[in-house]
């Protein structure tokens, strides 16, 4: 390739990160003028330790205010998590706070829901209309017909708000649409299950793989910098993804692997351990059962057996095993986070949790370490009433090992109203039209409520299907509860306010305790202010709101992580040991060893819609912040080169993608590149975006969530299995 | 006299752009600008690819075109070899952008030159650069060239390395390391 | 395969250089014509013959003033920092071309000053009729006369040069970086300023000889391009990339047909039959001739922007 067509693709690489905006509007914005939080001086600067909340890793920050402007925000050093070093999205984190689309005033919706069109109320008013309505959905249903989905540690006093007033629905997607099949394998298998932060020791690891994970995209920060710190030290790296993702172009080995076959790989690797006993001996034979029968089960996944299925080649799975094995118990098998892929996801879970055991690497240095904790006491309230219903999302426990609540199952019942009638929707801090599978099926849901309510910073798309948007400050403008963590070290650490909350804004907690009142459960919120619930708490457990507001955080005493280091090898399973063939699975007439099923595959013309994370996005939630805006404006769809060709597509061309149901994307951009297989295309996931509130980001590049319209549920957990959406590639007009 | 510089690894580095986002907020770049950038290299056919991401900058050049051609003195050598712009003498003319090889600079909305400083503002106060303060990889060293004892002497010494564009003549000071020892 | 992508998007920079639009090209090909009328006008001073050549020698200083001022207008405009614009008269930088062209622009106004004194146009002496005086003391004095044509053909050169060396010593964009851009612009400046006054002349002789002088200077300029273009296929892969503009690349039909055909080959052969008098002559070829100038300063600043070592 000579140079010309060189500098052609350079023109298209830098062409792709989108169309230059106006200089300086970020400075324009920057030079509005700013309340400043009061104890903040009006010259000069100051910092401000809190903790980031641009994701739900919850870094320690110190944000520093310039002459009553905020400047920038950094890493607290004394943080073990952040070791002073925030990832992208955090060092953005400023621009959350002069986003210019945010959410000023508490909005009441004008026409039908969908329509984005608003009132501009009061919060009384808000408060009043939400309250009545609650109260008129307890009478009628009970107060189980209210669910709450809740994202992030700034739901704490609305789950709490919620629980006083009787429901027990509250849910997380980071459950059904992310980690939650991860966390049922691992505790299905260790009795445990992996945590967030994960519990993964990928710093002292001497063999890492990597299934999908894509560390270096996805930002999480600890797990990257560990990461960066296993390269350095030399560290094995063999990375299984259909992409050369970032992570890839470090490894010693990357397969790219068909997607959806990952277990047959996992099998094979477990075959090749077991039969050439290469597994830890001491290690299993204390603390596992089961090994027979799942020797017995695999004995047929040998390497050559998977090769057909996965395109890896038998030796390279053979190599590789023997590889793993040698650095045990120091191997670490990445449990991934976002697994919800194929539907069998526990169940691939559970492959890599078997094939950890087997290395002997659950509890040990350079594997999965055993999380500390401080004990912080919790504020006494008074007791929960208590509810008859039950939950209403897993009705006869048709998903045994869900361990938390299914956001998709309390959808299901608002759609069917079974096993009882849903007639009420709080939303906080997450945005369920980008989040759930199935558009379509969310505001199926949506229309059947009496109430919906959205507590947002942004004009996300949910906030569009609102009869109440109630404008929250962002991190930087509020307190929010105490982070009391799990991790190598343990420590407690505090949001504060840096600034005064801009706009007509509310504080989450202020929101909840002024809303209690109004539903006269006021009792359930005994303190005046936050700062005396924080106080209390900490005074209760030895210490005080005022040494935690300076610091930042404060750490506890060192404590073991291993077993080496006098962990005591726990695992509460059943049999108390880690159970490599699962009884309980057994029970339910599912897999107790997972065995691999094929999936259905692309037709002709088709390819796999794949997807993942931008390092300098967050999801849907980022794409306003100015600054995060600037680095990244559009997503691109990845497409093999040589399809590419074939399409007569190049880098730089705008195409439209349209799934097997005809729905047809946003026009996004090209990006045709060697990166990828051939039978399937890639988006970064949270763009695309429809709602009006979103000014500059609307309407830019294509959104993965609208395309998936198929899914399949894991029977073990509930989980929604998001990669069985096909698409073909249409040049955009 | 000292002369400072980068190494960079890209060996660890994600090309995550925190670099690019911390100079940004450190420096108030405007937005649609960027005094430093990812450039990424990917050679190869599906599945042997092998790839260099590099977060690039201006290379502070010991023979620099962009002062060299400044009519006015705004472009300039300053400490440790940092090349400056003074924003009083600087007419806009363009001259430097045109003569950097690299592309590492732009006009400042308030219409001189601009580009990376090396966060002077901050090695002035014995800290690192914003870019690489913040680097969630470590990947970054930042330090005196010609002090055979700093620690971007050695990894220079000690690592296999590349600049960018050595054959434009302009002497780069960041320095790529890449895989495998020097030794 | 070797894929690049670049996350940097700067305003002007990127995709391709983009900063310097009509301005520049402008202020270059008004330098380029001023350098071409100063040197034919300090020929004919030198020589003495001011008189056989009226026309040039009693309007191109005004010319020369008027259009080198309006070149600087447009030099002007394209600063970012215009405020800032003293700011060039308040150093010499000896490293910097455009320092010396800054320096050389203001050399040049005492001069054409001078020799517009010395060959005063009608509507200004009766504008200014002290300055009639002024005029024919100094037009008295040879020796002065002469050393205004020196001086008029040295900065002529040294301004049309300069417009070339300008860009020439870019290194970072190969299409420019070749000394014979210095030639090339100073040919040019030549060819348009002669085609310029052959237009305007109303002695045939005087056209005759200017076009027979562009003439020669629009087959040295064909050959001079020839130059530029070996020079550029014979160097490094870097700037035979960047010469590919012109030889296939996206720049190729401009040049070729706007620069190169219409603006030398079709009025080298019109002013050719004229001069021969097998046409009547026609302010046609000169027209071509200029406008094939000022393309040929858009086109080279243009794909010198495009062209880079990436
Ligand atoms: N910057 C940034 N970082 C983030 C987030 C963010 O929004 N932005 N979100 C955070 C959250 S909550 C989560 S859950 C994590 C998610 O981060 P991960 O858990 O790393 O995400 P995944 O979706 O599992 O992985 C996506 C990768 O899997 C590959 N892949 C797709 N299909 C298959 C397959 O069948 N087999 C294999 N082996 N690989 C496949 C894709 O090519 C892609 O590289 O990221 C976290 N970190
Ligand atoms: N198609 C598809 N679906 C997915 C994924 C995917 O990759 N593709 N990823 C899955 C994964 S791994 C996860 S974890 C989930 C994440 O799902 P969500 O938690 O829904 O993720 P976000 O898109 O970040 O939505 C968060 C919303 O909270 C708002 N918000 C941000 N900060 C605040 C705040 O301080 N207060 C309030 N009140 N609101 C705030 C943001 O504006 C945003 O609209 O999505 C899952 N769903
Ligand atoms: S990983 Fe990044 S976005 Fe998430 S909390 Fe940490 S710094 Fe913030
Ligand atoms: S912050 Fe560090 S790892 Fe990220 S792109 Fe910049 S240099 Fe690379
Ligand atoms: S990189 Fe460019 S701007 Fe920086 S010193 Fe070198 S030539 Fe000048
Ligand atoms: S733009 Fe400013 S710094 Fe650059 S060459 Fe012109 S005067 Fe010098
Ligand atoms: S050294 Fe400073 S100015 Fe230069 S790129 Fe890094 S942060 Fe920006
Ligand atoms: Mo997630």
């Amino acid at each position: 390739m000579n140079s010309i067509s060189r500098r052609r693709f350079l023109k298209i690489g830098a062409a792709t990160a989108g169309v230059a905006a106006t200089a300086g509007a970020l400075s324009k914005f920057t030079q509005q003028a700013v309340k400043i939080s009061s104890s903040v001086p009006e010259k000069g600067v100051y910092t401000i330790p809190t903790y980031c909340d641009l994701c739900f890793w919850k870094c320690n920050a110190i944000a520093t205010v310039k002459d009553g402007k905020l400047w920038k925000i950094e890493g607290n050093p004394i943080d073990p998590m952040s070791k002073g070093r925030l990832c992208p999205r955090g060092t953005g984190g400023i621009g959350s706070y002069y986003d210019p689309d945010r959410l000023r005033k508490p909005l009441m919706r004008k026409n039908n829901r969908g329509q984005e069109e608003w009132v501009e109320v009061t919060w009384d008013e808000a408060f009043t209309f939400i309250a009545d309505k609650m109260n008129k959905i307890k009478s009628e249903y009970g107060p189980e017909a209210v669910a709450l989905f809740s994202h992030g540690i700034g739901g704490n006093f609305f789950k709490h708000l919620m629980k006083a007033y009787g429901t027990p629905n509250l849910a997380a997607p980071s459950f059904a649409q992310c980690r939650g099949p991860r966390d049922a394998g691992f505790r299905l298998t260790f009795g445990e299950d992996v945590g967030s932060p994960e519990r993964t020791d990928i710093e002292n690891s001497k063999f890492l793989v990597l299934i999908g994970s894509h560390l270096g995209e996805n930002m999480h920060n600890t797990q990257v910098q560990e990461f960066a710190t296993a390269i350095e030290r030399g560290t094995k790296l063999l990375v299984v993804d259909p992409r050369h993702s970032v992570a890839a172009s470090k490894a010693d080995w990357w397969f790219p692997i068909k997607p959806g076959t990952d277990i047959a790989l996992i099998l094979a690797w477990i075959n090749v351990i077991v039969n050439e006993e290469l597994y830890d001996k001491v290690y299993i034979d204390k603390y596992a059962i089961g090994l027979d029968k799942l020797k017995k089960t695999v004995s047929n996944n040998t390497p050559e057996w998977a090769y057909p299925i996965t395109g890896i080649k038998a030796e390279l799975i053979r190599e590789t095993a023997r590889e793993m094995a040698r650095y045990k118990p120091a191997t670490l098998i990445h449990p991934g986070r976002h697994v919800t892929w194929y539907g069998d996801d526990s169940q691939r879970s559970r492959a890599i949790a078997i094939l950890n055991a087997l290395m002997g690497s659950w509890g040990r240095k350079g594997g999965f370490f055993s999380p500390v904790s401080m004990d912080i006491a919790s504020y006494p309230y008074p007791e929960f009433p208590h509810s008859e219903k039950g939950k209403v999302d897993n009705p006869d426990k048709k998903y045994p090992f869900a361990h938390e609540t299914i956001t998709t199952g309390i959808r299901e019942a608002t759609i069917s109203g079974k096993p009882y009638p849903v007639k009420g929707w709080f939303v906080y801090a997450t945005n369920l039209i980008f989040t759930l599978p199935n558009e379509d099926e969310t505001i199926k849901a949506i229309q059947n409520l009496d109430l919906m309510v959205v507590v947002e910073t942004q004009p996300s798309e949910i906030t569009g299907w609102a009869d109440v948007v109630l404008p929250e400050a962002t991190y930087l403008e509020r307190y929010d509860d105490i982070n009391v963590e799990f991790f190598k070290e343990p420590f407690i650490s505090i949001r504060q306010p840096v600034l005064e909350p801009a706009f007509e804004t509310k504080p989450g907690w202020w929101m909840a305790k002024k809303l209690s009142e109004k539903l006269g459960l006021e009792k359930y919120f005994p303190w005046n202010n936050i700062e005396e619930y924080l106080d209390t708490r900490l005074k209760n457990s030895g210490y005080s709101l005022e040494q935690l507001k300076k610091a930042g955080l404060i750490k506890g005493d060192k404590q073991p992580i291993y077993f080496e280091e006098g962990v005591t090898p726990e695992f509460p399973t059943p049999s108390g040991k880690i159970e490599l063939y699962s009884e309980q699975l057994a029970a339910y007439g599912l897999d107790p060893v997972p065995r691999y099923r094929k999936h259905e595959e692309p037709p002709p013309g088709y390819y796999r819609l794949l997807f993942g994370r931008s390092p300098v996005h967050s999801f849907g939630r980022t794409q306003s912040n100015p600054i995060l805006f600037d680095m990244m404006k559009e997503n691109e769809v990845w497409i093999n080169k040589f399809i590419a060709d074939k399409l007569e597509l190049k880098s730089g061309d705008y195409v439209i993608l349209v799934n097997q149901d005809g729905v047809r994307s946003n026009k996004v951009k090209v990006k045709a590149t060697e990166r990828i297989r051939q039978d399937c295309v890639y988006i970064v996931h949270g763009f695309g975006h429809t709602s009006k509130g979103f000014v500059r980001s609307r309407g830019l590049g294509a959104s993965d969530n609208q395309l998936v319209t198929k899914y399949k549920i894991d029977p073990i957990m509930g989980g929604t299995a998001q990669h069985l959406n096909f698409v073909t590639i249409e040049r955009a007009a | 006299m000292a002369r400072y510089g980068m190494a960079i690894d890209t060996t660890k580095c994600v090309g995550c752009m925190d670099c690019v986002v911390a100079c940004k907020t450190e420096n108030n770049v405007p937005e649609g600008l960027n005094r430093d950038w990812i450039q990424t290299i990917v050679n190869g056919e599906f599945p042997n690819l092998t790839m260099e991401i590099r977060s690039e900058r201006c290379n502070h050049c010991t023979n620099a075109p962009c002062v060299n051609c400044c009519p006015t003195g705004a472009s300039h050598y300053d400490g440790g070899g940092i090349v400056l712009v003074h924003h009083d003498l600087c007419t806009g003319c363009k001259a430097c952008i045109a003569s950097c090889p690299y592309d590492a600079r732009f006009i400042n909305p308030e219409g001189y030159a601009d580009k990376c400083t090396f966060c002077v503002h901050r090695v002035e106060e014995g800290k690192d650069p914003a870019c690489i303060s913040v680097c969630p990889t470590y990947c970054m060293t930042f330090g005196d060239l010609d002090d055979p004892n700093s620690e971007i002497s050695k990894l220079v010494k000690s690592r296999n390395n590349h600049t960018v564009l050595p054959e434009a003549g302009t002497s780069p000071n960041i320095y790529y390391l890449i895989g495998g020892n020097n030794a | 395969m070797l894929e690049i992508t670049n996350t940097r998007m700067n305003h002007l920079i990127d995709p391709s250089l983009h900063i310097w639009g009509w301005e520049i090209p402008v202020y270059l090909f008004a330098g380029g014509m001023v350098a071409g009328m100063m040197l034919i006008l300090g020929f004919f001073f030198f020589k003495g013959r001011e008189k056989e050549v009226d026309c040039v020698c009693t309007n191109l200083p005004l010319l020369s003033i008027i259009i080198l001022s309006l070149g600087m207008f447009a030099l002007f405009l394209d600063l970012e920092y215009k405020l800032h614009v003293f700011r060039f008269y308040t150093t010499f930088i000896i490293t910097s071309p455009m320092s010396w062209g800054s320096w050389i622009l203001i050399l040049v106004y005492p001069v054409l000053a001078v020799s517009l004194l010395l060959r005063l146009p009608k509507f200004v002496s009766k504008l200014i009729p002290k300055l009639e005086q002024y005029s024919n003391k100094l037009k008295s004095n040879r020796k002065l006369v002469k050393s205004v044509g020196i001086l008029n053909m040295v900065l002529g050169a040294s301004l049309g040069i300069y417009t070339g060396v300008l860009l020439s010593t870019f290194q970072a964009r190969p299409l420019w970086n070749s000394p014979i851009l210095a030639l090339l612009f100073l040919v040019s400046g030549l060819s348009v300023s002669a085609a310029f006054v052959h237009m305007i002349a109303k002695s045939v002789y005087e056209r005759e000889l200017l076009a027979k002088a562009d003439n020669a200077f629009l087959v040295t300029e064909l050959f001079v391009i020839f130059l530029f273009i070996i020079g550029m296929v014979t160097s490094t892969k870097i700037h035979q990339d960047a010469i590919a503009l012109f030889l296939g690349g996206q720049y190729t039909a401009v040049f070729w047909i706007f620069v190169v055909l219409m603006g030398i080959i079709i009025p080298l052969i019109i002013q050719s039959l004229a001069i021969s008098h097998k046409i009547k002559h026609t302010p046609l070829a000169p027209i071509f001739v200029i406008i094939g100038g000022l393309i040929l300063r858009f086109v080279i600043v243009s794909a010198g922007q495009y062209s880079s070592w990436y």
